[in-house]
């Protein structure tokens, strides 16, 4: 799960990182008075959950409350268009406001679960500011790295490798240490799976600060943070995938206009690379689960049918140990309830499969019976584009 | 021979009563499989199915024998009855759960260090040795007893492979889920080693997804150690960045684990890689020559 850089800030307050004074508003007309309380110049910043928020104009610099003002009018309600919103873009609905700092120099501090050795890692380069990708793509060697055994948490000897890698003075090291080892107790205390600060500054008098914070967390670990659960922003997300977690079903939009349902999310992302290898485009991800209940399919059905960009649907079942004519009835059941006008083309695997067939032939419906995943393939494609 | 599980399996189920846990044992005691003992604390001196029920894994090892465990235990709880039955001294530990935290996989890993036990999964369809014996989820009845090892990462996805090789008439030896997430027990080098040195595997499939690297480094590894034929699947070549595919691992991040990636490093390891998964047991078929392994 992702949140808001405001959040993700004040959750790493309560660990004791340092981050800049600040306040998030909505309402514009709040602009003044937080520019006025915090003093001098302030950065008004644009609170959407995608990066590249600089470069798009969704940060800005004001010398006095009345600029900071007619920055949050104009931001509050603004489409932010950055390199990872995609040209649509994002509706901004709050802003950040917070001091300005005197940057000394730019760091960059990250944290993640290293799969390969799976252990949380720290990483951390001088190269504050500059994507970490771009950074271990083209000087590997600039990124610091300390793996924590988990037995034992972070050590304070790791904490000095680090700040002195960096190139921190003698007298910063102890600061840096201790925002280090904060930072991985939010980290672990909150199941994150990234805890990125970019850039950390260091400040012309020697403090270290989060400049900007980014924090992922386990969607795995969610059931024991209800606190977190709470920070999710349902505007940030697609209406239909937000429409898919209530009824746990696992969908991811894209723009074909194939859509497709598979129990399994291997099988599911097979599904789509079938689809387009057929000369087809998927129109969504959708993994229904391993058991395909008449239920489940239902909202499979209802999901994919609301993307207005469907001119066919794929349902590829790997029955295994369901049988075929139980998942086939709940497919007649579930289409007929919603009233499924688009073709359907169905592949069925498991005991049971011609009676599974069968039951489809005979609904009635707009059913198409396919063997195997080709065959599947090429009927929905050539079924979508007649359509 | 096969690998990791055969006719010697003594199982032992932890959540047996739950219903996962009660209906996957029924279908592997069909299948042939050795089912000694099931685990569930606080039923104790039950049976299911004439299955003894102990509240320790510990006792019900000492009282039956039992060399490998199966977790059916839900999520919250699934860490701990790994690390419980690797301090039982069971030596090989087969986790079918779905959805455990990561950082609790982090604490079972460092857990696991130093003991005996060899975790398969989480998050995995478990392992079946057709003819011999099946732990976990998997259909029995696709498989058919042979000479191909299949290794995977996802559960439906592999039994279409399997589904496709035996309807090819390619039997399979040991067919291993390794598991959707990003931090699992036994890894795809682990396995290929296990299947590179059994004398009854012949050739190999491997069935990988987007995220991570374990794909490129088992591409590295079958390149300087493995000489039976290997046939390849990378599922998500249509997968966008940044977005998780349904399993917690399946995900592109930074521009790294795509599927294009791991195709290059499967194919300049000498792999066969099917273009497209309606080929995967084609593509082995070719792989083996025509006429081995039948």
């Amino acid at each position: 799960m992702k949140i808001h850089e405001y959040q993700a800030k004040q959750i790493l307050a309560q660990y004791s990182v340092a981050v800049p004074r600040g306040e998030v508003i909505e309402q514009a007309d709040a602009a003044h008075a937080v520019a006025e309380k915090l003093g001098g110049t302030v950065v008004v910043k644009a609170q959407i959950h995608a990066g590249g928020r600089g470069k798009g104009g969704g940060v800005k610099l004001a010398r006095s409350p009345e600029e900071a003002a007619q920055i949050a009018t104009r931001m509050i309600g603004m489409n932010l268009v950055t390199r990872q919103t995609g040209p649509e873009g994002r509706v901004v609905r709050r802003v950040l406001i917070e001091e300005g700092l005197d940057i000394a120099r730019e760091l960059y501090l990250g944290l993640v679960v290293d799969r390969a050795s799976g252990r949380p890692v720290f990483m951390a380069s001088q190269e504050g500011g500059v994507e970490i990708e771009v950074v271990a793509a083209e000087r590997p060697e600039k990124i610091l790295k300390e793996y924590i055994d988990p037995s034992v948490g972070f050590q304070a000897f790791q904490a000095r490798k680090l700040a002195f890698g960096l190139g921190l003075e003698a007298a910063e090291v102890n600061a840096a240490s201790k925002f280090f080892a904060a930072l991985y107790r939010a980290f672990e205390a909150t199941d994150a799976s990234l805890a990125e600060i970019n850039p950390l500054i260091v400040t012309r008098d020697g403090k270290l600060v989060a400049l900007d914070a980014k924090m992922n967390f386990d969607d795995n670990a969610l059931y024991r943070h209800p606190e977190i659960q709470q920070l999710r922003d349902l505007n940030e997300e697609d209406p239909l995938e937000v429409k898919a977690t209530d009824y746990k079903v696992n969908y991811i939009r894209l723009d074909g206009n194939v859509g497709c349902m598979v129990n399994g999310a291997g099988l599911a992302m097979a599904t789509m690379d079938i689809i387009q290898y057929a000369g087809g485009r998927p129109a969504n991800f959708l993994d229904a689960g391993g058991g395909a209940s008449e239920e489940q399919v239902r909202h499979g059905f209802e999901i994919i049918l609301s993307d207005p960009n469907v001119r066919a649907v794929l349902i590829n079942i790997f029955g295994g140990i369901m049988r075929c004519d139980v998942v086939a009835s709940g497919v007649v059941a579930a289409a007929r309830s919603l009233g499924v006008k688009v073709p359907v083309v169905v592949r069925l695997e498991g005991t049971n499969v011609e009676l599974g067939q069968k039951i489809l032939r005979e609904s009635g419906l707009n059913f198409t019976v396919a063997n195997g995943m080709k065959d599947a393939a090429e009927k929905v494609v050539r079924l979508a584009g007649n359509n | 021979m096969s690998i990791l599980i055969d006719e010697n399996t003594k199982l032992l189920v932890q959540g047996i009563t739950g219903r996962e846990g009660a209906f996957h044992t029924r279908q592997a005691v069909e299948y042939g499989t050795k089912v000694v003992a099931g685990v569930t604390p606080g039923k104790g001196g039950t049976a299911m199915d004439g299955i003894p029920v102990f509240n320790t894994v510990e006792e019900a090892r000492r009282k039956t024998g039992a060399n490998v465990s199966v977790i059916f235990v839900p999520p919250p709880f699934a860490a701990d009855a790994i690390m419980e039955a690797a301090d039982a001294g069971v030596p090989l530990v087969i986790a079918i759960t779905e959805g455990i935290p990561t950082l609790d996989m982090v604490r079972v890993k460092q857990f696991l260090m130093g003991r005996q036990a060899r975790l398969i999964g989480p998050n995995c369809p478990g392992v079946i040795s057709p003819g011999k014996c099946k732990v976990g989820i998997m259909p029995g009845s696709i498989h058919r007893k042979g000479h191909v090892g299949v290794i995977s990462r996802s559960g439906t996805l592999t039994y279409e492979a399997v589904g496709q090789l035996t309807a090819l008439g390619i039997g399979q030896s040991t067919c291993v889920g390794v598991g959707g997430d990003p931090i699992i027990g036994t890894n795809f080098i682990d396995v290929l080693r296990l299947m590179a040195a059994d004398s009854e595997t012949h050739g190999i499939v491997l069935i990988g997804e987007i995220g991570g690297s374990a794909e490129e480094e088992a591409a590295a590894f079958i390149a300087a150690n493995v000489k039976k034929p290997v046939a390849g699947f990378i599922a998500g070549r249509t997968a966008p960045p940044g977005r998780r595919m349904g399993h917690a691992g399946a995900i592109i991040s930074g521009g790294k684990g795509t599927a294009t990636d791991k195709i290059a490093a499967l194919e300049a390891a000498g792999i066969h890689v099917a273009p497209s998964p309606a080929l995967i047991g084609e593509t082995m078929a070719r792989a083996l020559g025509a006429s081995a392994a039948r």
